[in-house]
């Protein structure tokens, strides 16, 4: 990686850091949960690097360790997302 | 070629498509859907990155994620509401450890080609991968530990703690500065790795148990910044998008939490809260005379009122009772009785907590009204019902400069008319308390458990209302 690279990466987590804060800041407390749910669903992210990783053909030490992390970032991301789902079900307004 | 084109537009996609779920997420009507978007995207991410050109062996991909994506869906299918803070924990733990995995094995790729020099900028960024995906992964299996009870949740606090991890944490960069000196001598990998676990460890064993959801919300953020991190470990836009996204709402939420306990984040962070309450309540003065009130007298006091605000408290999920209270919402509002219930924000053990409980008995979400907007009407509500909740509603925290929890920002439940705490037994709350409240002349005292005291409310109230 070189510095050039470096900078533009550094400019896409500022900017997606404002959107965060600017979006987040605005959810109502009784979303706080599922909030929280869903976007430990979204940092299972990862299991993008480590399919990446888990890719090659031989067996390594590195292949080992990004079978082991696709394994905890699938669960993190489907369990987040159906967990996450379930209680938004359960969320309803006044029949009236 | 056009293949890595064609995976960096998906990226693209799934980012936009992570920002609009986290959108729709923020407003309830949207929230289901939200959640749908965001799922998609990550659907999007995972399929295109198949298509890279170093993904040669599908076998083995496709095994783990059917395995992880059985285990996930059975756990969160089984969860009780209850444990919802227990899972997050664990989850957060998990995308912690998968960073630090990710992180290390692109290390152990790199160091094993012969006369490897790293670069000063990809090892820094797989340093930071590692050691805030290692805080995560330890620091979350110790709050879910507390939060399960498999570990004392009182603060453990220890003489020199913070000297020492300072230490460990210079000992930790030293270690990590021969590690792109020396990239190919393992071991000096392995000590950030160790050194980092333990630090995990260590930051959240302090952190007493009232204070946990500001350490989930924390920990949340971590697992963000550390899938952040890792994107810059591997020159991936999409992972530092989403890992930015989950990194802003994790501080929001631990702000907002902070906020809530009128403390600070540096004070939650370096502990022992539980210490100096529990020194309080042993000098607290002069007993607490409190006034009785039996079932019966309970339910007559309901059928006059025209007035009820209920302030429920884990208490009130941990003995089940929110089914129970939902029938007594439901035969009041018969009634014509206005019934509204007061949400502190740190009612329950997470944010929001208390909303999903009583979601999953079915009260309907705009009968839940935040703190701000409902402490006014306390004065003009005939009866505020209390039922498994303590700290929020102390009248100390306004009145007593010298209580522990002065200035936190409390439900003004003792204006009401008449204040009914429906709790167990006289004990402090989980801030390790007296409350003063309970001796308060407009304050009568339901003992017993929360279930079975409000299953007896509602049978006498059932036989005093014409049906």
């Amino acid at each position: 990686m070189n510095a050039e690279s470096l900078i533009v990466l550094l400019y896409v987590l500022v900017l997606a850091s404002f959107v965060g804060f600017e979006l987040i800041s605005k959810v109502p407390p009784t979303l706080h949960t599922p909030l929280m749910s869903g976007s430990n669903a979204i940092s299972g992210i990862t299991i993008v690097g480590a399919i990446v990783a888990a890719g090659p053909n031989e067996w390594s030490v590195s292949k080992g360790l990004a079978i082991a992390a696709l394994l905890l970032a699938t669960l993190n991301v489907v369990g987040g997302y159906v967990v996450t789902d379930r209680m938004l079900r359960m969320f309803k307004k006044k029949k009236k | 070629m056009e293949k890595e084109l064609l995976i960096k537009i998906a990226y693209l996609i799934a980012s936009v498509m992570f920002i609009i779920g986290i959108k729709m997420l923020g407003k309830t009507s949207t929230a289901r859907q939200g959640n749908f978007v965001s799922a998609v995207a990550m659907l999007i991410a995972v399929l295109a990155t198949l298509l890279d050109s170093q993904v040669l062996s599908f076998t083995e991909i496709f095994v783990t994620v059917l395995v992880g994506s059985a285990i996930g869906t059975v756990v969160a299918q089984r969860v009780e509401m209850t444990s919802m803070p227990e899972m997050v924990a664990i989850f957060n733990g998990f995308g912690g450890a998968a960073s630090v995995l990710v992180a290390t094995s692109e290390y152990w790729r790199m160091a094993h080609a012969a006369g490897y020099s790293m670069q000063v900028v990809v090892g820094v960024t797989i340093i930071i991968s590692v050691i805030i995906g290692c805080v995560t992964l330890t620091g979350s299996l110790v709050a879910f530990g507390k939060l399960k009870g498999l570990i004392n949740g009182r603060a453990i606090v220890f003489t020199g703690q913070h000297a020492v991890n300072a230490i460990l944490f210079l000992a930790a960069l030293a270690l990590s500065v021969l590690v792109v000196l020396q990239p190919n001598v393992q071991i000096w990998m392995m000590g950030v790795l160790f050194i980092a676990l333990l630090l995990g460890v260590l930051t959240v064993i302090p952190i007493g148990g009232a204070d946990m959801p500001v350490v989930i919300s924390l920990l949340n953020s971590y697992s963000g910044i550390a899938a952040c991190a890792t994107g810059f470990v591997l020159n991936n836009q999409v992972l530092i998008i989403a890992g930015a996204l989950v990194g802003a709402s994790g501080i929001i939420l631990t702000q907002i939490m902070c906020k809530a306990m009128n403390r600070s984040l540096i004070n939650v962070l370096l502990g022992g809260f539980g210490q100096t309450s529990a020194a309080t309540s042993t000098e607290g003065g002069e007993e607490i005379v409190v006034k009785e009130v039996g079932v019966e007298e309970t339910a007559m006091l309901f059928e006059s009122a025209s007035s009820v605000i209920i302030v429920p408290g884990y208490g009130m999920a941990v003995a089940q009772a929110q089914h129970i209270v939902r029938e007594l919402t439901d035969l009041l509002e018969k009634q014509n009785i206005s019934v509204k219930f007061a949400i502190h924000p740190v009612a329950g053990r997470m944010p929001g907590h208390m909303n999903v409980l009583l979601a999953e008995a079915n009260i309907p979400y705009d009968k839940l009204i935040e703190m701000d907007q409902i402490n006014d009407e306390f004065a003009n509500t005939d009866i505020a019902l209390i039922i498994g909740a303590n700290d929020v509603v102390n009248p100390a925290a306004r009145t007593n400069p010298s209580s522990p929890i002065y200035g936190m920002p409390v439900l003004n439940a003792d204006k009401a008319r008449t204040v009914i705490v429906c709790k167990r037994s006289m004990s402090a709350g989980y801030a390790g308390i007296e409350n003063e409240l309970f001796g308060y002349p407009n304050c009568l005292m339901l003992f017993g458990d929360a279930k079975s005291s409000m299953t007896k409310v509602v049978s006498e109230l059932k036989e005093l209302m014409p049906a």
